[in-house]
C-alpha cells in the first residue's frame, strides 16, 4: 500500500519560511485527503513543498512508491499553448519517457482517461478555446494520464458545476480505490469533504492545526479557529453528516 | 480505469494519426516550398537563366559552362544559402525565446542580442576597435558576435536570479536595446562620412557578403542546435502550459530556460554577426509555425526553422527583383514585405494562440 508522511518538513520562498517543522501520521492510499484551510493558509506551498518545487528542511516520505510517481496539479488553468486537448494531455503522458512516436498504449491511456472524465468530445479544440471549467477537466486528465501513486490536486472542482464537481469527485474515488494511490486534494466545499474525504489536514498561517479521520478534524471548534465562522455538524435524514453555518461569531 | 474499449477508435484511423500526418504533409510543403524559393533566388539576378538551367548546373557543374558555373556556385549559391541557414537560425532562436518566456513579441532583438552585435559592429567600423585582438580581418563580425554574447551573459545571469520572472527578462531586453541604441547613435554622430555610410549599410542588413565559409558556420551552429532542442521537446512544448504546470509535470524549468538561452543566443548572435540586423524573422517564422502546426515542439521545431528560411530565402528573391540592377538591403524588405503579411495573418486567425 501506498502512504505519504511530512517529518519536519520545512518549506520557503527563497529566505522566507511558510511551513517550519511540521509532520503528520501516513496518509494512507487507497482512499481521498483532504486539505482544508482558509484562502492563503499555504495549501498551495505546502503541495508544492511536497511535489519538490519548493526547497526547505525535512523529509517528505513516500513508501510503496517513488517521486517519479507523483503528479502535482496546480491551482492555475491559464493554458495558453498553442495545443489542442488531446495534444496536451499526451504531453503530460510523455513527460520524463522520451522518444517522439507514440505508442499505441500510450495513445489508449489518453483516449482512456478523455472518456473517463467525459471530455472526448473536446479532445480536438485548442486549449485558448476551452471554459474555465473544461480546462480544469484537462489539468485532470493531465494529472491522472500517467496513472501515478501519488495525487496533488489544488482545488481540483473550484470551476466546475455541481455536476460536474459530483462526477469528478467519484472519479478520482474509484481511482485512489482501484489503485491504492494516495490522493490529497485541496478544497473548500466541507460538505464534499465530508461525503467523500476519510482523512483531512487542516492547515492556518503555515501550520498544520490539525490532522486525522474527516468527522472527527471538522469540528465547530476547529471550523471557528480556521474561518472564523460559527459551524456545526448535523447529520441528515439519509444518514450523510452536513455542515450546516450559522454564521459570524 | 474505465473499461468502455471498444468506444475507443480503432488505431488505424484514429484522428491523432490523421493530425500527425496533416502536419508532416505541411512541413513537407514548407520544405518543397523552400527549394523552389531558393533555386528562384539562383535564377534570379543582374542576369536571369532559367530554372532548369539552374537546376542542371547544380546538379552537374562538370557538364555547366565555367560562366554559368562560377555565377551559380561561387556568387549566388552562397547567398541563396546564407539566406536559408540564417533565417532558420533567427526563426529557431525566435521560437524558442518566445517558448521560454512566454512572450509573442521575444525574439533576438527584443532581448537587446540584434542591438549589441550592431554596436560591435559599429565599434569596429567608426573607432576600428578590436575587440578580439587577434581578430583584425574579421573586426565588424568578431565585435558583433562577442557583444552579442555579452548581452546574452548578462540576461542569463540576471535570469538564473532567484524572483527573476519572464517579464523581468524582456524589460531587461528592452532596456538594453535603447542603451545600445543610444550607444550606437553617439558613435554615429562621431562618426566620419565613410564609415557612417558602413554602419548604417550593416544595420539594414545584407546578404550580399556571403561566402561558403559563413554558409558552413551558420549552417553547423543551426544542425548542432537542432537536436539539443529536440531532445528537449516534450519538456519545452510543456513549459508553453506554464512554468508552475511544466515543473508539476516534472520539467525542470529553471535549468531548462538556461540552457535554452544560451543556444538561443548562439543562434542569434551567429548569423547576426556576418549579415548584420535582420529583424522580423525572428519573430514573424515561429509565428507562421504556430498557426500552421500548433506548439508540439516535434512539428514546431522543424516548422519554425523552415518557416524562417522561406521568408528569408523568398525576400531575397524580392530584393533583386523589386529595383531591377540593384539589391536593396534584405533586412529593410523583410520589414516592408514582411509586416503586412504578418498583419493579416494575425488578424485571420485572431489571438488564439496567445
Amino acid at each position: 500500500m501506498v502512504s505519504l508522511q511530512l517529518d519536519r518538513v520545512e518549506a520557503r520562498y527563497g529566505r522566507k519560511v511558510i511551513y517550519a517543522d511540521v509532520s503528520t501520521p501516513p496518509l494512507p492510499g487507497g482512499s481521498l485527503t483532504a486539505l482544508v484551510g482558509p484562502n492563503a493558509a499555504g495549501k498551495s506551498t505546502l503541495f508544492r513543498r511536497i511535489a519538490g518545487q519548493l526547497a526547505g528542511a525535512g523529509e517528505v516520505r513516500l513508501s510503496g512508491t517513488d517521486k517519479a510517481s507523483l503528479r502535482y496539479m496546480p491551482q492555475d488553468t491559464g493554458m495558453n499553448a498553442a495545443l489542442s486537448v488531446y495534444e496536451s494531455v499526451i504531453l503530460s503522458l510523455k513527460q520524463g519517457r522520451g522518444g517522439w512516436r507514440l505508442t499505441e498504449d500510450e495513445l489508449h491511456a489518453v483516449d482512456e482517461i478523455l472518456q473517463l472524465l467525459k471530455i472526448e468530445a473536446l479532445a480536438g479544440k485548442q486549449l485558448a478555446e476551452l471554459s474555465g471549467g473544461q480546462r480544469q477537466l484537462v489539468s485532470i486528465g493531465q494529472t491522472l494520464v500517467s496513472q501515478p501513486r501519488v495525487i496533488l490536486l489544488d482545488e481540483p472542482t473550484s470551476a466546475l458545476d455541481l455536476y460536474r464537481q459530483y462526477e469528478v469527485l467519484e472519479v478520482l474515488r474509484a481511482y485512489v480505490e482501484r489503485t491504492g494511490a494516495v490522493a490529497i486534494l485541496a478544497l473548500h466545499d466541507l460538505n464534499q469533504v465530508m461525503r467523500v474525504c476519510t482523512t483531512t489536514i487542516a492547515v492556518a498561517n503555515g501550520r498544520i492545526v490539525a490532522t486525522g479521520p474527516t468527522l472527527e478534524v471538522l469540528r465547530p471548534a476547529l471550523i471557528r479557529e480556521l474561518y472564523g465562522i460559527e459551524a456545526r455538524v448535523e447529520t441528515c435524514s439519509r444518514g450523510c453528516p452536513m455542515m450546516i453555518v450559522d454564521g459570524a461569531p | 480505469m474505465s473499461t468502455q474499449d471498444t468506444a475507443i477508435p480503432a488505431s488505424a484511423a484514429h484522428p491523432y494519426h490523421r493530425l500527425v500526418l496533416r502536419r508532416l504533409v505541411v512541413l513537407g510543403g514548407l520544405a518543397l516550398l523552400l527549394i523552389l524559393s531558393v533555386a528562384i533566388d539562383i535564377s534570379v539576378g543582374p542576369t536571369q537563366y532559367p530554372l532548369a538551367d539552374v537546376l542542371r548546373t547544380i546538379l552537374w557543374p562538370g557538364e555547366a559552362g565555367v560562366q554559368m558555373r562560377v555565377v551559380v556556385w561561387d556568387i549566388r549559391m552562397p547567398v541563396a544559402l546564407m539566406a536559408v541557414t540564417v533565417g532558420g537560425c533567427l526563426s529557431l532562436a525566435g521560437a524558442q525565446m518566445q517558448t521560454i518566456l512566454a512572450n509573442p513579441l521575444a525574439s533576438p532583438f527584443t532581448l537587446g542580442l540584434s542591438a549589441a552585435a550592431s554596436f560591435g559592429a559599429a565599434l569596429a567600423m567608426v573607432m576600428g576597435v578590436a575587440l578580439f585582438p587577434g581578430a583584425l580581418t574579421l573586426m565588424v563580425p568578431a565585435n558583433a558576435f562577442l557583444l552579442a554574447m555579452a548581452a546574452s551573459l548578462l540576461v542569463f545571469g540576471l535570469s538564473s536570479m532567484r524572483g527573476v520572472t519572464v517579464e523581468t527578462i524582456v524589460l531587461l531586453g528592452i532596456a538594453l536595446v535603447f542603451t545600445f541604441n543610444a550607444l550606437l547613435a553617439l558613435l554615429q554622430y562621431f562618426a566620419s562620412e565613410q564609415a557612417l555610410a558602413a554602419v548604417v549599410f550593416w544595420t539594414m542588413g545584407s546578404l550580399t557578403k556571403a561566402t561558403w565559409p559563413k554558409v558552413f558556420i551558420t549552417g553547423a551552429i543551426l544542425i548542432l542546435c537542432t537536436p539539443l532542442f529536440a531532445r528537449r521537446a516534450w519538456a519545452l512544448t510543456a513549459i508553453r502550459l506554464g512554468e508552475t504546470r511544466a515543473a508539476a509535470m516534472g520539467v525542470p524549468v529553471r535549468r531548462l530556460r538556461f540552457e535554452t538561452l544560451m543556444l538561443v543566443s548562439l543562434l542569434a548572435a551567429v548569423p547576426v554577426s556576418f549579415v548584420g540586423t535582420i529583424g522580423f524573422i525572428g519573430i514573424v517564422g515561429p509565428h507562421i509555425a504556430r498557426l500552421l502546426l500548433g506548439e508540439d515542439q516535434r512539428f514546431f521545431l522543424p516548422g519554425s526553422i523552415l518557416a524562417g528560411a522561406l521568408i528569408l530565402s523568398a525576400t531575397s528573391v524580392l530584393s533583386k527583383v523589386l529595383l531591377p540592377g540593384a539589391s536593396l538591403p534584405i533586412g529593410i524588405i523583410t520589414a516592408l514585405v514582411g509586416v503586412p503579411f504578418f498583419a493579416t495573418l494575425i488578424f485571420t486567425h485572431g489571438r488564439r494562440q496567445w
